[in-house]
C-alpha cells in the first residue's frame, strides 16, 4: 500500500487521539492558571464581616503562610468546602482568611453561625471588585500566600478533603520549610 | 411611508441591541464610550470563555466593563487599560492572543500546515508526471502474455 494512502488515517488517528486526551484526561478547560503567581498578594484593606473578628488588612497577612478564600453563603460549592476548613481550622493547621464576595452581611453572617466561622477574619467585597485584583473569576477560590505575602498557588472550586491532602498541604508545608 | 422609516430605525439600531452593555453602564462621552466598547469586544469573558465581555451577560462581565469604563475615565490609554487586565487574569483574557514565543505555534501553524499541504501536493504532482513520462517498453515475458491474450480473443 502506498504511503499517502495512510496518510489521511494517520491524521484521524492524531485528531481524534488529540480530542480523546483533552476530554478524558486533561483537567477541566474551565480551570484558569492565575497570572498572579509567583507575585505580591494585591494591597487590599477590606472592612471586616464580623464586630468580633478582623478585617482583611493583606499585608498584615506576612510572616506566616496563610490562605486566603473568596467565598459566598449564595455559592453551593463554598457550602461542600466549608467543612474542610471548618477542620482544618480546629487542627490550626493554617490560618484561613476570608473575602466575602457579593454578599449580604446578614446572609453571611447568618451562614456563619449556622455552619461555623473557620477563618482568622473576614473582609467584605460587596461589588466584587476587590476579587477582580485577586484575578478572580469565580467563587470559591482560594490562594495560598507565602510569608513573603506572594501568590503561590490558586485553586479553584471547592477545597474538597483530597484537593487539600493532594495539592494545597504538601505546598503549605514546603513553603514552611 | 412612516412605518417605513419606523423599520429603517429599528433595522440601524438593531446591532447595538443584540449587546450586552446596559445602558446606565454607558459613559456620557461618546468617543471615550466607543473606545471601552471596542476594548470590551477584545476581552474575554472569563465565566463563558467563548464570549466577549461585551456580548456576555454574566456579573463578571459587567464588572470588568465597569472596569474598563472606570479605568479609560481616569485617563488610561488603550493599551494602560489592556496591561492592567492582562496582568490580573492573564493573556487568555485578550480574544487576540499576542505574538510572542509561546504562541507561535497558535499563530504560524495553520499556515505553516498549508505550507506543507501545498509541497506535498506540488510533490506528488510532479512525480506523477516523471512516471507517466518514462513509459518503458514491455518487456519479453510481457509481450508473450499480450500475444496470447489477443490470440485467446479471436479463437
Amino acid at each position: 500500500m502506498r504511503a499517502i494512502v495512510l496518510l489521511p488515517v494517520t491524521m484521524f488517528v492524531l485528531i481524534a487521539g488529540f480530542f480523546a486526551w483533552a476530554l478524558l484526561v486533561r483537567n477541566d478547560a474551565s480551570l484558569l492558571p492565575s497570572a498572579l503567581i509567583d507575585r505580591p498578594a494585591p494591597a487590599m484593606t477590606l472592612e471586616p464581616l464580623l464586630p468580633e473578628l478582623p478585617g482583611l488588612d493583606v499585608a498584615a497577612l506576612r510572616g506566616e503562610v496563610v490562605l486566603v478564600n473568596i467565598f459566598a453563603s449564595w455559592c453551593p460549592p463554598c457550602q461542600i468546602e466549608h467543612p474542610v476548613f471548618m477542620k482544618l481550622a480546629r487542627e490550626k493547621a493554617v490560618p484561613i482568611w476570608g473575602i466575602n464576595y457579593k454578599d449580604k452581611p446578614e446572609a453571611a453572617t447568618a451562614w456563619l453561625q449556622r455552619l461555623g466561622n473557620p477563618y482568622a477574619g473576614i473582609g467584605v467585597d460587596p461589588k466584587g471588585r476587590n476579587a477582580i485584583e485577586w484575578g478572580s473569576y469565580g467563587v470559591p477560590e482560594t490562594f495560598i500566600l507565602d510569608r513573603e505575602g506572594r501568590i503561590r498557588h490558586r485553586h479553584v472550586g471547592p477545597v474538597t478533603e483530597e484537593a487539600w491532602r493532594d495539592t494545597l498541604k504538601p505546598i503549605v508545608e514546603s513553603l514552611r520549610q | 411611508m412612516r412605518l417605513l422609516r419606523l423599520l429603517l430605525v429599528l433595522l440601524a439600531i438593531a446591532p447595538a441591541m443584540a449587546f450586552a452593555v446596559q445602558p446606565d453602564e454607558m459613559l456620557s462621552d461618546p468617543a471615550l464610550e466607543q473606545r471601552a466598547r471596542e476594548i470590551s469586544r477584545t476581552l474575554r469573558c472569563l465565566v463563558c470563555q467563548n464570549q466577549s465581555i461585551d456580548d456576555s451577560d454574566a456579573p463578571l462581565a459587567r464588572d470588568l466593563r465597569l472596569l474598563v469604563r472606570e479605568r479609560l475615565s481616569a485617563g488610561a490609554s488603550d493599551a494602560e487599560v489592556y496591561q492592567f487586565v492582562v496582568a490580573r487574569y492573564g493573556d487568555y483574557v485578550l480574544l487576540r492572543p499576542p505574538v510572542k514565543p509561546a504562541t507561535w505555534l497558535l499563530w504560524f501553524g495553520p499556515p505553516l500546515v498549508l505550507a506543507l499541504g501545498g509541497l506535498a501536493i506540488f510533490f506528488w504532482f510532479r512525480r506523477r508526471k516523471t512516471i507517466a513520462g518514462e513509459a518503458s517498453p514491455l518487456t519479453g515475458d510481457e509481450r508473450r502474455r499480450l500475444r496470447r491474450m489477443l490470440d485467446d480473443g479471436e479463437a
